[in-house]
């Protein structure tokens, strides 16, 4: 695996990154989801005229604006990064993810700015009217700002509508459509914003359950509580399905990743998907080693995930790694020296073109595009290094998926005990209510760990390994910024939890 | 102190560590410093995507 190479500045450059983009993704999914909130709020007072609507919406709002003002600009702070550390990939995609990057900020972002201004300084200034569609249109704009992005992420994932320029080294945009519904950005979307509007519920749910633990803001409490475990219940079907389908698209376009996120080394057919399981850590590609110490399998049911049969087909690491003649899968040596055909291709093409022998450059620039789709195996020393770190990946998935069955019900509890107003009795649930913020982030967190961690050693699927695109820095240079870092990101974050907590003490205006 | 106050001020603290601090002093980016032309900057990555094949490759 790419873990045992000796790879130290490109290891603490992605632990450099992994650190800012979880930051970044700690206020992410609650503007994401509480946007949204605030618009129903809203819009009921809107509806209805009454004011403590009106006192519930400005006070979520309150702590909408803390969570925004910390969260600005840290996802600048990773594009720092593409320029510094991983110039060589920086400089690769800039084609790519210059228009979904520049859509992002010529629409998404002067929505979600403008109109927070409006949303956050405009009550008695602006009409009722007008201050509803501003509320909304921070909404629409958050959740426009997170489709960019996640259309470039799933460029990564699944790089398609581009061409390699073996001049400039880069990849240049052929057809945009093809990379904007790309079904890896479709369901990434779908599920990173329906996994943040859950998580915004949770949050609500959260706060209340504090308040009516310490007796205080009852009302205020109880209707958020309905409105938010509703958005809860409703969001939850959706991250369910879109969930569903990543797994479906990483079946089809990324196999390794459902492969390591099952910890599936041998392909099976009917294949069961693993409820509970404790991974055997000695176990390695290729070897005969029992996988689990300990597990609970579903039957048929990764078959049907994977492939929408039941009696299909799975393919497991060792049949990805190896191949599987009988099942037309390649393996990772074949497409090694397909990979480095290419580099040779390219190359001789490069030589051909100083020279000036067009005829020549031509000839070797077909032979490149005959293998450039395996360009990034030419890189690995050997098969086992295109195996992402198995244990990471299946644990940070059964623990996501464990804590997403439980959300659910959590907010189904939370809704049938609000309307029927029983809540405020209820210590024990309000209590564990508490857990539901941390336990929220950790599902969300995890869900970006499988992603990531499952389709490595890439940083373009198949086409660009991490180690290649990082720039040629020295590990101390990378490893002085990260704890550059770790002090700074470190305090931006005490900051907003204590803020945060500040404004959550001093609770809603007085009516 | 008000919210909208403290609000601005870490905003505008982070944003001055952001662009005066990590931007010019942490983080250049590494192409625009060390070459003038884009033609330079592409073949300085091909050759890098060349010469880190594993027989030629050097640790960090």
């Amino acid at each position: 695996m790419i873990e045992m190479m000796d790879l130290t500045a490109v290891n603490w450059a992605r632990a450099q990154f992994a650190l800012t983009a979880m930051v970044h993704w700690i206020f992410v999914p609650l503007t994401l989801g509480l946007s949204f909130l605030l618009a129903f709020f809203e819009t009921f007072y809107y509806k209805t005229g009454n004011p403590e609507w009106k006192r519930v919406t400005k006070f979520w709002m309150r702590l909408f604006a803390v969570n925004f003002a910390a969260g600005l600009a840290t996802g600048l702070i990773l594009e720092f990064q593409f320029g510094t550390n991983w110039s060589n990939y920086s400089w690769m995609v800039g084609d790519i993810f210059g228009a979904p990057l520049a859509i992002e900020v010529l629409f998404a972002f002067f929505i979600e700015a403008t109109f927070f201004a409006v949303m956050f300084f405009g009550w008695n200034r602006v009409s009722k009217k007008f201050h509803l569609f501003s509320t909304w249109m921070v909404a629409i704009g958050s959740n426009l700002s997170a489709l960019w992005i996640l259309v470039a992420n799933g460029w990564m994932q699944h790089p398609v509508g581009m061409v390699f320029n073996p001049d400039l080294g880069r990849f240049e945009m052929q057809d945009i459509l093809s990379v904007i519904t790309s079904p890896v950005a479709i369901s990434h979307f779908m599920h990173a914003t329906s996994s943040s509007f859950l998580f915004a519920s949770l949050f609500v749910i959260s706060v209340s359950s504090w308040y009516v633990l310490r007796k205080r803001h009852l009302q205020l409490a109880r209707k958020s509580i309905i409105v938010a475990s509703f958005f809860g219940l409703v969001f939850s079907s959706i991250v369910i399905l879109s969930g569903d389908e990543a797994a479906y698209d990483s079946a089809k376009l990324q196999p390794m990743k459902l492969a390591a996120m099952e910890a599936l080394y041998k392909g099976q057919e009917s294949a069961g998907l693993v409820a509970f399981g404790v991974l055997n850590h000695s176990k390695q590609p290729g070897d005969d080693q029992p996988t689990f110490s300990f597990d609970v399998k579903i039957p048929y049911m990764l078959s049907l995930l994977a492939n929408r049969e039941l009696d299909s087909f799975v393919p497991g690491i060792d049949d990805l790694v190896y191949g599987n003649p009988k099942r037309n899968i390649e393996g990772v040596q074949e497409k090694i020296v397909k990979g480095k055909a290419a580099i040779e291709s390219l190359s001789l093409y490069r030589t051909a073109k100083k020279n000036n022998n067009p005829a020549a450059a031509q000839e070797h620039l077909k032979a490149f595009r005959n293998n450039e789709s395996y360009l990034g195996f030419g890189y690995l020393e050997s098969p086992e290094q295109a195996v992402p770190h198995v244990p990471i990946v299946f644990y940070s998935f059964r623990i996501m998926v464990i804590l997403g069955s439980i959300f659910p019900l959590a907010c189904l509890v939370y809704l049938y005990l609000a309307i029927k107003d029983r809540i405020l009795n209820q210590k024990w649930l309000l209590s564990l209510g508490l857990l539901l913020v941390p336990l929220g982030y950790l599902a969300s967190q995890l869900g970006w760990v499988v992603t990531e961690m499952g389709r490595q050693p890439w940083a373009i699927q198949n086409i660009l390994p991490v180690n290649v695109a990082q720039s040629d820095l020295a590990a101390v240079t990378v490893q002085t910024t990260f704890f550059v870092f770790l002090v700074l990101l470190g305090t931006l974050v005490a900051a907003d939890v204590c803020i945060m907590l500040k404004q959550i003490k001093i609770g809603p205006e007085e009516k | 102190m008000t919210l909208g106050k403290t609000l601005w001020k870490l905003i505008l603290i982070k944003m001055a560590i952001l662009f005066f601090v990590l931007k010019l002093v942490f983080f250049p980016n590494l192409l625009k410093t060390k070459f003038d032309t884009d033609m330079e900057r592409g073949d300085y990555v091909v050759e890098q995507l060349l010469h880190q094949a594993p027989s030629e490759r050097s640790s960090n």
